[in-house]
């Protein structure tokens, strides 16, 4: 049952071979045998899992069908999910239940998906390696020495060593594609608006974007289906024409034009990366892709300008956590402001404090300009690359990330080598772009590779399309560690 | 350009973090190290660029004004460190 893909549990269970708390039991097993080693989840509650399973074999015993109905899915613990501890990876928010539902949580509910359990993340999702979360550090199913990434690092953990079918992340700089890179695993990063950020505990509001996570692109393609939609409580979501995003995963891939820039295969990136990337494009030319060489002149800016943007916008944010409203409250203080300070000081880890003191710095009198403007005006030329470039191809292709998962606590006591981790990733989200990574082989050390392929705005379907045909011709999707 | 201990210290405050001698001194050097990899950013010519602020140039939506929120006080104020009579409870700020 593990290595079964969404269509197929889906089949199970309308053909009433199996049902959802059969599943839910099954997976539940695997991750009360795993978890202790992989420290994937954060929280799992078995009687909530099961009752939210009998809940939706009841509702096919009604009558009711639905494409997942019954199929269960683990969700970042930074989405809020009633009547589930919350913790978005940080001892600020260790016992906050959750008195709402984000909407990308309503949607997998009324989809009638049991949800297993709150997957470990970067504390608010600020991390390459899943080493900053207050709840300890993720292992990566495939070597226990190194990191699944981040900062969705315990979803894509999670769904490597198949203890869910798939699961919910994020990515502000590149935390769906990142991790889904070094376990082996499809992740999607919408275009920006696609997903409602409504009950997404926010980090950088201009860049935050909820995506599918899951063994395969048509897995990812069912999932996309659940979680996008517009609502009105998110001032940024989209509102558009509902789509199926399978509806072209079958289509043929001649004529494709796939763009590769020069800056995704310079200086910096592993010589078995590379390979493995190569060998994959190599594979799309078999499949009646052609390749255009282009150049995306100011990715090299991209890290920069991330870091001043979205610290700028998490410090901002992360104003709200006060020991006031909810979380944490410091046990002993003299006034208002020591009490806020002291709070702010337990509550938030090094890594967060790094990140608000950057953004209030980058904010403050005399600097807005010099670092903010400057920043906000780079990100339009990095914009722009992308435009230039989607006039010449159909998509951007090149690695995800420059290195397979590297040891834990390869770079952890160096921020800036960490940041550098995300530099094939970053500049999507400036741009607000949809970008995917699919798993296309192993490096040196036998740990998994990703392909990054970048589309132009709301071109999931045909991203979807494209990583799928690779799927339907390699198996390297198909591959799970032994556990 | 780069942050002295008393900059440091400055800034934690105005994000309200408390920091002691040695914490100050350690960010000092990664608050240092990261503003090196910003300062990559100045050597570019921004001169008639438009600032982009948003992945999307979309109109905000309006709506019309009225109540949506049903009244959820109680279990709002259930997660809240100290809460009494339905108010927050924070330390005197008026003497």
């Amino acid at each position: 049952m593990q290595h079964a893909s969404l269509k197929r549990l889906a089949t199970l269970l309308a053909d009433g071979k199996a049902s959802s708390v059969e599943l839910c039991q099954d997976y539940l097993e695997r991750i009360e045998r795993l978890n202790p080693h992989l420290n994937a989840f954060i929280s799992v509650d078995r009687a909530r899992t099961l009752a939210e399973a009998r809940a939706a074999d009841a509702r096919r015993a009604a009558g009711e069908t639905g494409p997942l109905l019954g199929v269960p899915i683990a969700h970042k613990d930074i989405f809020c999910a009633e009547g589930w501890r919350t913790t978005c990876g940080s001892r600020m928010l260790a016992d906050f239940v959750s008195p709402y539902d984000a909407h990308v949580i309503e949607r997998c509910k009324a989809a009638g998906m049991p949800c297993l359990g709150k997957t470990n993340m970067d504390e608010f999702a600020m991390g390459s390696s899943n080493e900053t979360s207050y709840f300890g550090l993720v292992k990566n199913p495939w070597d226990e020495r190194a990191v699944p990434g981040g900062s969705s690092g315990g979803s894509a953990a999670a769904v490597a060593a198949r203890m869910c079918p798939a699961a919910t992340g994020t990515d502000t700089g590149g935390s769906i594609r990142q991790p889904a890179a070094m376990t082996g695993i499809t992740g999607l990063k919408p275009s920006y608006g696609l997903v409602s950020r409504y009950g997404m505990i926010a980090f950088a509001s201009s860049l935050d974007q909820g995506g599918p996570m899951a063994p395969s692109a048509e897995d990812c393609a069912l999932l996309m289906n659940v979680m996008a939609g517009f609502d009105a409580r998110d001032s940024t979501s989209l509102e558009r024409e509902p789509e199926d995003y399978s509806r072209d995963l079958d289509k043929p891939l001649d004529g494709l034009r796939i763009g590769l820039p020069r800056e995704y295969f310079g200086a910096g990136l592993a010589a078995d990366v590379g390979r493995a990337v190569e060998a994959a494009i190599a594979e799309y030319r078999r499949l009646g892709a052609e390749t255009v060489e282009l150049s995306l002149p100011n990715t090299r800016l991209s890290v920069p300008v991330y870091y001043v943007l979205a610290p700028a916008e998490a410090s901002s944010n992360l104003s709200r956590y006060d020991g006031v409203r909810y979380g944490h409250r410091a046990a002993e203080y003299a006034d208002l402001t020591d009490m806020y300070e002291r709070t702010r000081a337990e509550g938030f880890g090094a890594e967060v404090k790094r990140r608000i003191m950057i953004g209030t710095y980058v904010l403050s009198h005399g600097y807005y300009d010099a670092y903010y403007l400057q920043a906000q005006k780079l990100r339009r030329l990095i914009a722009q690359d992308f435009a230039e470039a989607f006039r010449r191809c159909d998509v951007i292709m090149g690695p995800t990330a420059p290195t397979t998962a590297f040891d834990l606590g390869a770079k952890r006591a160096d921020p800036v080598q960490m940041y550098l981790s995300d530099i094939y990733t970053i500049a999507v989200n400036l741009a607000g772009l949809p970008g995917m990574s699919v798993p296309c082989g192993f490096g040196e050390d036998g740990r998994p590779v990703g392909l990054q392929i970048i589309g132009d705005y709301f071109s999931e379907a045909r991203l979807l399309n494209v990583a799928h045909q690779y799927q339907l011709a390699t198996d390297w999707h198909a591959r799970a560690p032994v556990l | 350009m780069s942050l002295s201990i008393d900059d440091v210290k400055r800034i934690a405050h105005l994000a309200r973090i408390r920091v002691d001698a040695e914490e100050a001194a350690r960010y000092q050097a990664q608050l240092n190290g990261i503003l090196g990899l910003i300062e990559q950013m100045q050597a570019v010519d921004t001169a008639g660029i438009e600032p982009m602020a948003h992945a999307c140039d979309v109109q905000q939506r309006l709506r019309e004004d009225t109540v949506t929120e049903t009244d959820r006080r109680e279990a709002f104020q259930a997660v809240a460190p100290q809460a009494e009579a339905g108010l927050y409870l924070v330390p005197k700020v008026i003497e």
